[in-house]
C-alpha cells in the first residue's frame, strides 16, 4: 500500500480523536496505579508451591521441577494446552487454503544456511527433549526449535510432498495429544486415576509423551506459519 | 492384571465427559469422511457419561477427583456438585440436539471442519464445568474461546469473519484480565485451587484488584451490558447451529465461573458491587429488548434477545438468596433450550427461503409448521409464560425480589417480559403473511425441524420437572450452607 | 524494593500500555500486537513474583507461564490468519463499524 507523501492537515476528526485518547489515559493510569499498589502490597518473600514440588519431586520421574510440574503434577493443563494448539491449527485450516505467495527462488545465503542449520536444529531439538528431565528443556522447548527448522525450510521454498500432506501430516499433528490422552486413559483402566503415573514408570512415560508432543508441537507451529490448509500437489 | 471390572459408581464418569470429546475431535480430524458418524457417536457417548455422573452424584453427593493422584495444592482437582451437573446436563442435551441438527445443515466441505471444532468446544465446556482450579479454568476458557471463534468464522463472508475477529479480540482481552487476576491470587495465597483459596482468601487490596480483574474479564465474555457490543454480530453471522451453541452454552460458561468465584472466593464483595451488577443486568434486559424490536433480520433479533436474557442472570446478584440463585439458574437452563430452538428455527427458515428478513417470512407457518411451532413454544419460555422453564425462572426471581424488599427488580422482570412478548408476536405474526418478494423454496430436512421442536419442548418441560431439578441443584450445597466448598 | 517487585511493576505497565493500544488503534495487526504485549505483561508479573523465594524460584509459576505462552501463540496464529481473511473479504484490515441495524 502506498502512503501519500504530503503531510495530512490536522482535521477536526483528528483533534477529536486525540481528545478521546487523552481522556482514555486518565482511567488507564488509575488502573496502572491500582494494579501497581496491589502488586506492591504483596509480601516480599513467599515460597509459593516450591516446597510442595520439592517434597514430591523424587516420585515424579524427572529431576527438573518445571518439567515435573508440567508433565506430572499439572499434566492435565498440558494436555488441554496441546489441545489448544491443535485447535488453533484446525481453526486456521478451516479458514481456507494457504495464501499463494509468489516467492522468488531463495538466495544463496538462505539456501546454504538452511542446509547447514536445519539438521543442527533438529539435533538441538532432540537434545532439549532428552535434557528436559534434569535441566531446563522438554517438549515445548524442543518443539519450538523443531518448528524453527520447519519455518526455515518453508522460507527456503520447501513444501511437504503431497503424499505426506494428508493423513500422515494429520497423524503427526495429533500424536502429542493422542499419546497423552491414551496414556491417561490406560492408567485409569489399570486401576489408577487419570494421569496417575506409577512412580517406577513415570520417567519413561513422561519421555514418551514428550517425544510425541515435540513432534506435534513442531509440526503444528510450522504448519501455522503457512497460514492455511496445505495445497494438494508438490511444489518443487 | 488389576481388576478392570468396575461398578457403575466407580467409573470416573466425569473424566470420561472430557476425554470422549477430545478423542472425538481427534478422530474426526484424522478421518474427515467419517466425521459425521464419529461426531454423533461421541455425542451419544457423552450423554451416557453425563447420566452416569448424575447417578454417581445422586448416590454419593458431591465428588472431588484428584487428577494424577496428587491432590491440591500440588495437582489439579476436578469437582462435581449439583451446579456443575446441571451445566453438564444442559450442555449434553443441547449438544445432542445440535449434533443431530447439524447432520443436515452443513455441506461436506464445511462438515469436515465443523465436527472436530464442535467436539473441541464440547470438551472445553465439560472440562470447564468440572474444574476446581482457577488456572485450569483459564486454559479451558481459552480452548472454549478459540473453538467458538473458529466456528463463527466457518460461515465465511465478510460479516462472519468480522464478527469472529471482534469476538476473538474481546475473548483474548477477557482471558488476559482473568489471568492477571489469577496471578495476583496465586502469588497472594500460594494456591490456585478454589477450595484452598476459599479458606485463605481475605479482604485486601490485592484480592480486590484480582476480583475486579477477574470479574471484568468474565463479564466481557458473558456480554453483560455495556460489554455486550461484540455479541450480536458474532452470534447473528455464525451458522445457525453455531449461533445456538454460542447463545445457549458458551456465554453461560463464563457466567458459571463468575458464579463460582462470587460464591466461594469473594463472599465479602460489597453490596454496592452486587447492586452494580444488578443494575447492569437490568440495563441489559431493557436495552436488549428494545434493540431486538428494532431488528429486521431474524438472527440479529434473536442475538439481541440473548443480550436481554443474560441480563436476568445478573439480577440474582443483588438478591443474594438461594431463591434468587435458583431463579438465575433456571433462566440459564431454560434460555439454553429456548434459544437453541429459536436459532434452529431461524436456521430452518434461512435454509428454506435463503434469507431471514422478518417482513418477508412468506407464510412460513404453512411451509414449516413444525418450525414455527418450535419458535412459538420457545417464545413462550422466553416471555416467561406458564407452563415453561422461563415462567418458573421469573417466578423465582420475583419471589426473591419481593422477599428481600427490593421490589424494583420485579418491575424490570415485567418490562422485560413485555418486550419479549412484543417481538415474539411480531415474528409469529409475519409468519402468517404473504411476502411480496418471490424466492426459491428449498425443502428443509426433517431432522432439522424435529430437533428444533424437541428443544422447544425441553424448554417447556423444564417448567414441569421443577422438584427434580431443584433437588439436583442442592447436591453439594453450592449456594450456601455448611460445607459448600466440597 | 526487590528486583522481583520491580519486574512485576514493569509487567503491570506493559499490561496497561497494551490495553491502551488495543483500544486506541484501529488496524487489526496493531490490536493483535497489543494483545501480545498485554500477555507478555501478565507473564512477566507471574514470573517476577515467583522469584520471591530463597533458592530456586517457584516452578509452578514457571510452568503456568509456559502454558500461557503456548496458548498465546496459538491464539495469535488464529488471529493473524483471521485478520488476513478479513482483509481479503472487506479490503481493509480493520473492524468495520457496527451496523446499527
Amino acid at each position: 500500500m502506498k502512503k501519500s507523501n504530503k503531510p495530512k492537515p490536522i482535521t477536526e476528526n483528528d483533534s477529536r480523536q486525540t481528545q478521546w485518547r487523552l481522556l482514555l489515559v486518565v482511567p488507564l493510569s488509575a488502573l496502572a496505579v491500582g494494579l501497581g499498589y496491589a502488586v506492591l502490597s504483596l509480601p516480599s518473600q513467599a515460597p509459593g508451591l516450591s516446597k510442595h514440588v520439592a517434597a514430591k519431586l523424587e516420585t515424579s520421574g524427572v529431576s527438573n521441577p518445571v518439567t515435573a510440574v508440567l508433565l506430572n503434577f499439572r499434566g492435565y493443563d498440558t494436555l488441554l494446552e496441546l489441545g489448544v494448539l491443535l485447535l488453533a491449527l484446525l481453526g486456521v485450516w478451516s479458514l481456507g487454503a494457504a495464501p499463494k505467495r509468489h516467492e522468488p527462488p531463495p538466495g544463496l545465503v538462505l539456501e546454504l544456511l538452511s542446509r547447514l542449520l536445519v539438521p543442527l536444529l533438529i539435533l538441538v531439538a532432540g537434545y532439549l527433549l532428552w535434557a528436559g528431565a534434569g535441566a531446563p528443556g522438554g517438549a515445548f522447548q524442543a518443539g519450538s526449535v523443531l518448528a524453527t527448522a520447519g519455518v526455515l525450510l518453508l522460507l527456503a521454498g520447501w513444501r511437504l510432498d503431497s503424499r505426506f500432506s494428508g493423513l500422515p501430516l494429520r497423524l503427526a499433528l495429533v500424536a502429542g495429544l493422542g499419546v497423552f490422552l491414551l496414556v491417561a486413559v490406560v492408567l485409569i483402566l489399570l486401576g489408577g486415576r487419570l494421569l496417575e503415573y506409577p512412580p517406577s514408570f513415570a520417567g519413561a512415560l513422561i519421555l514418551l509423551i514428550e517425544a510425541a508432543a515435540t513432534l506435534s508441537i513442531g509440526t503444528a507451529l510450522a504448519a501455522l506459519f503457512l497460514g492455511g490448509r496445505p495445497e494438494k500437489g508438490a511444489h518443487r | 492384571m488389576p481388576d478392570v471390572l468396575l461398578s457403575i459408581a466407580d467409573i470416573p464418569w466425569g473424566v470420561m465427559t472430557i476425554v470422549l470429546p477430545l478423542a472425538g475431535a481427534m478422530s474426526s480430524f484424522l478421518w474427515p469422511r467419517r466425521a459425521l458418524p464419529l461426531g454423533l457417536a461421541t455425542a451419544l457417548a457423552i450423554v451416557i457419561c453425563v447420566a452416569g455422573l448424575g447417578w454417581q452424584l445422586v448416590q454419593q453427593g458431591a465428588q472431588r477427583y484428584a487428577v494424577g493422584g496428587w491432590g491440591a495444592p500440588l495437582g489439579i482437582d476436578l469437582y462435581a456438585d449439583g451446579l456443575s451437573l446441571l451445566m453438564l446436563m444442559m450442555t449434553a442435551v443441547v449438544g445432542l440436539g445440535i449434533s443431530i441438527y447439524s447432520c443436515g445443515y452443513f455441506n461436506l466441505e464445511r462438515a469436515r471442519y465443523f465436527w472436530p471444532l464442535w467436539m473441541f468446544l464440547w470438551a472445553a465446556l465439560n472440562a470447564l464445568f468440572l474444574s476446581a482450579d482457577i488456572f485450569n479454568l483459564y486454559v479451558t476458557l481459552e480452548l472454549l474461546g478459540l473453538a467458538a471463534v473458529a466456528l463463527v468464522a466457518l460461515a465465511g463472508g465478510a460479516d462472519a469473519l468480522t464478527g469472529a475477529m471482534r469476538y476473538l479480540l474481546v475473548s483474548l482481552l477477557g482471558s488476559l484480565c482473568y489471568l492477571l487476576g489469577v496471578t495476583l491470587l496465586y502469588h497472594s495465597f500460594g494456591s490456585v485451587d478454589i477450595a484452598i483459596l476459599a479458606e485463605r482468601v481475605e479482604s485486601s487490596p490485592t484480592v480486590w484488584a484480582a476480583m475486579g480483574l477477574m470479574i471484568t474479564g468474565l463479564l466481557l465474555k458473558t456480554a453483560l451490558f455495556p460489554l455486550h457490543f461484540w455479541l450480536p454480530s458474532a452470534h447473528a453471522s455464525a451458522p445457525a447451529p453455531v449461533s445456538a451453541l454460542l447463545s445457549a452454552l458458551v456465554v453461560k460458561a463464563s457466567f458459571y465461573i463468575l458464579l463460582r468465584l462470587w460464591l466461594e472466593l469473594f463472599p465479602f464483595a460489597s453490596a454496592a458491587l452486587a447492586q452494580l451488577l444488578g443494575l447492569l443486568g437490568a440495563a441489559a434486559v431493557l436495552w436488549g429488548g428494545l434493540q431486538a424490536l428494532r431488528q429486521t433480520q431474524l438472527k440479529m433479533l434473536i442475538a439481541y434477545s440473548t443480550v436481554a436474557q443474560l441480563g436476568y442472570l445478573f439480577l440474582a446478584f443483588p438478591l443474594a438468596s438461594i431463591t434468587g440463585w435458583t431463579g438465575a439458574l433456571y433462566v440459564l437452563l431454560s434460555h439454553a433450550a429456548a434459544k437453541t430452538a429459536m436459532f434452529m428455527a431461524a436456521g430452518n427458515i434461512l435454509y428454506f427461503g435463503g434469507h431471514d428478513r422478518i417482513v418477508d417470512l412468506d407464510r412460513v407457518v404453512q411451509h414449516l409448521p413444525l418450525t414455527i411451532t418450535a419458535f412459538a413454544l420457545a417464545g413462550i419460555s422466553i416471555m416467561g409464560l406458564p407452563p415453561s422453564g422461563g415462567f418458573i425462572a421469573k417466578w423465582l426471581l420475583l419471589e426473591a425480589a419481593i422477599l428481600s424488599g427490593q421490589w424494583w427488580w420485579g418491575i424490570v422482570l415485567i418490562l422485560g417480559g413485555l418486550l419479549s412478548a412484543a417481538w415474539v408476536f411480531k415474528v409469529v405474526g409475519y409468519a402468517f403473511t404473504r411476502s411480496e418478494v418471490p424466492h426459491e423454496a428449498r425443502a428443509v430436512p426433517a431432522a432439522m425441524e424435529w430437533t428444533a421442536l424437541l428443544m422447544a419442548m425441553v424448554a417447556i418441560l423444564l417448567g414441569l420437572f421443577v422438584p427434580w431439578l431443584l433437588a439436583l441443584m442442592e447436591i453439594g450445597l453450592p449456594f450456601g450452607g455448611v460445607g459448600s466448598a466440597g | 524494593m526487590s528486583p522481583a517487585l520491580l519486574y512485576a511493576l514493569v509487567g503491570v505497565g506493559l499490561f496497561t500500555l497494551g490495553l491502551y493500544a488495543l483500544i486506541v488503534h484501529a488496524h487489526l495487526l496493531r490490536k493483535i500486537l497489543a494483545i501480545n504485549v498485554m500477555a507478555s505483561g501478565v507473564f512477566l508479573v507471574l514470573v517476577a513474583l515467583a522469584a520471591r523465594t530463597q533458592g530456586t524460584p517457584d516452578p509452578v509459576a514457571h510452568a503456568m507461564v509456559i502454558t500461557g505462552i503456548v496458548v498465546a501463540v496459538s491464539a495469535t496464529a488464529l488471529a493473524l490468519a483471521l485478520m488476513l481473511r478479513v482483509r481479503a473479504a472487506t479490503g481493509r484490515a480493520e473492524l468495520a463499524e457496527e451496523p446499527l441495524e
